[in-house]
């Protein structure tokens, strides 16, 4: 089991106000499994999503990420982790701005201290697996949609990581775009990537083994596609 | 921790913001200007006050006498004083623990040739001692001697200005040459330079006491009298300098407390004074430009909180993607000190630049001569720069080690 979580809960207070958004989760997901989680927005898919990605903490429940139990860590321990285990893909691509295609790659190898030049290096080898090796010296605001979420997901590949979660990767992608960018994430997954990959398209959701809906911070239905 | 990255990161913040950055950078280095420019002033002020305390040793006393200004034991005020010989080798002998002591005639300036260059220069009869209490610094020949005295003889040490002007052309060599002063021949033994430097000290002949009193005025009369109290504690020092008071108000019958009849000065306690006053001043200095760089400091801490802000996002990718805590806060201090750093060396070196400006262009006077900005002051403002880039970056640092990614990269 690459993900296992029981009885997950979350809520978020606003004031005097609490808002209970995981209201008991329970998921497992196998290594080099491909999964989709829909839902309405509010449902808690993208919460799910940041716990999964220990971008947030949950409040109560059991979360283990390849073996590792994920529980009240201190940020430096957890942005280790992330580093190591996580790989991330935005619906807004979240590229660094300044930095170029190549530079944006590399950043997550920055953080492992590996020196410039062999950062470049790897960096230019997964720029071109997913064909940007020409764009590699642009800058983001130089590259059209897809290409930026190729970049975003060649970031999310250097580390070699065991889990991709992707947030809506296709969201801000035109539906030829959305397509190409499914073929690219299966391709990754077949090589034993384990992804999540939130979504509210249900044709983006067919394209996974299993999808997973849910509804008020609860899930109603997992399907086999 | 500086890794080329970083480097990299700061030029291209530095770069989308060039007008911030400049106003920003412009306060530190305003605030390093100033105090450069303030200390090396205040510098400036100290050696022109202190120019004047050159040319005579630092534990000298001077005693020249006045004119009365009290009554005393039925005499009235407005009697002249005047010292002769005796008062010479009264305090000579009376004084306990004294290291050198001459006395002077005040004699003016005279006119004195060789061959066809004349001049007038300052002719300053004294004891060999003198020399010493005066920190005379001789070039060629000797200063005076006690055979110069005892022997009356004709000799005269004269200043360097004083050769330069009477030996010109081919005659220059003034060693054992006589010169005329005032209709008498006196030869040269020696050629020295005062310690200031001064022109009016370099414009002087020194020649024996005796002799000046038997030529010039024909009796036993002695304008100054000047002593130095060796390595003696300031309670000794003034335990001399009043027993010469009492004794000298006994002989000439004037009262001790009369400060115009009989003059003492203490240079050392003069000097002590003035160091006081600097120390004084240069605390105020070190206030009012310590207030100015943290006005800086005010700026560069402010335009970091705002990059933060404007920065919230790439931080938050930064975390998703694995930054510690650590490395945000020294991404922000790095550049908070680099960009204070170099503003404030810009200003180190605008200051100082004009400091040597002035420096050079500007005649010494009796107030204010070599503005400088020594090492010290230079390590010190740097160091300054450094503690006040981490004291601007701290907050903005920390707030943006704070920042949570989840909230960094929600999407609008």
């Amino acid at each position: 089991m690459m993900i296992n979580i029981k009885n997950i809960h979350k809520s978020y207070f606003t004031g005097n106000n609490s808002l209970h958004v995981l209201k008991g989760i329970d998921l497992t997901i196998e290594q080099g499994e491909m999964i989709s989680i829909m839902g309405a927005s509010g449902s808690g898919k993208s919460t799910l999503l940041n716990i999964l990605g220990i971008l947030d903490v949950h409040d109560d429940g059991i979360y283990y990420l390849n073996g590792i139990r994920i529980e009240k860590l201190n940020e430096t321990k957890a942005a280790r982790l992330r580093n190591q285990y996580l790989g991330f893909v935005f619906q807004s691509f979240n590229l660094v701005s300044f930095k170029n295609a190549m530079e944006n790659v590399a950043l997550p190898l920055y953080y492992q201290n590996i020196k410039r030049k062999k950062r470049n290096v790897i960096a230019m080898e997964y720029l071109d697996r997913l064909g940007l090796k020409e764009w590699a010296h642009h800058l983001p605001n130089e590259l059209s949609g897809g290409q930026k979420q190729r970049v975003a997901i060649a970031r999310a590949l250097i580390t070699n990581p065991k889990v991709i979660l992707a947030d809506e990767p296709t969201g801000a992608l035109d539906s030829v775009t959305s397509m190409e960018m499914m073929d690219v994430l299966s391709e990754i997954n077949k090589k034993g990537i384990t992804m999540v990959i939130v979504t509210h398209e249900h044709d983006i959701a067919a394209r996974t083994q299993k999808t997973v809906r849910i509804t008020d911070g609860m899930i109603t239905e997992i399907i086999m596609n | 921790m500086f890794e080329i990255d970083k480097w990299q990161e700061i030029y291209s913040t530095v770069q989308k913001n060039k007008l911030r950055t400049f106003l920003t950078g412009f306060s530190v280095a305003w605030g390093i200007f100033m105090l450069i420019i303030l200390l090396g002033s205040g510098n400036g002020l100290e050696n022109g006050i202190k120019e004047n305390f050159k040319g005579g040793a630092i534990n000298g006393v001077w005693i020249s006498s006045g004119v009365t200004s009290k009554q005393y034991k039925g005499l009235k005020t407005g009697r002249r004083i005047s010292f002769t010989n005796e008062d010479y080798k009264m305090l000579k002998t009376a004084i306990q623990g004294k290291d050198r002591i001459s006395a002077r005639l005040f004699l003016g300036n005279n006119l004195t040739s060789y061959k066809n260059n004349y001049g007038s220069f300052f002719l300053s009869p004294c004891h060999p001692d003198y020399g010493y209490i005066k920190e005379v610094e001789i070039l060629d020949g000797r200063f005076l001697n006690e055979l110069d005295i005892l022997d009356f003889r004709k000799v005269a040490v004269i200043g360097e200005k004083v050769k330069s002007e009477l030996f010109k052309g081919r005659d220059t060599v003034a060693m054992g040459k006589f010169i005329n002063i005032n209709g008498v021949l006196f030869q040269v033994v020696g050629i020295f330079r005062d310690f200031s430097r001064n022109d009016n000290e370099l414009r002087r002949i020194y020649i024996p006491i005796s002799t000046a009193q038997r030529v010039f005025n024909g009796n036993n009369v002695i304008n100054q009298i000047s002593f130095t109290t060796g390595n003696a504690t300031q309670e000794e020092a003034d335990l001399m300098i009043s027993t010469a008071r009492m004794m000298l108000s006994n002989k000439h019958t004037y009262d001790p407390e009369d400060r115009q009849a009989v003059e003492l000065w203490n240079k050392n306690e003069d000097v002590r004074r003035f160091n006081a006053l600097f120390s004084g001043i240069r605390i105020f200095i070190w206030i009012i430009g310590i207030g100015t760089i943290i006005a800086g400091v005010v700026g560069v801490s402010n335009i970091m909180m705002i990059v933060v802000n404007e920065r919230t996002k790439e931080i938050g990718i930064r975390k998703a993607l694995g930054a510690t805590p650590f490395s945000i806060i020294t991404l922000i201090l790095q550049e908070s000190i680099v960009i204070t750093a170099f503003a404030g060396y810009i200003g180190l070196v605008l200051g100082i630049g004009l400091l040597e400006l002035i420096a050079r262009n500007l005649p010494p006077s009796e107030f204010f001569r070599n503005p400088e900005a020594n090492l010290s002051i230079a390590m010190g403002a740097t160091i300054l720069l450094v503690v006040a880039g981490t004291v601007a970056g701290f907050f903005p640092a920390l707030k943006a080690a704070k920042i949570k990614p989840i909230e960094a990269l929600r999407d609008e």
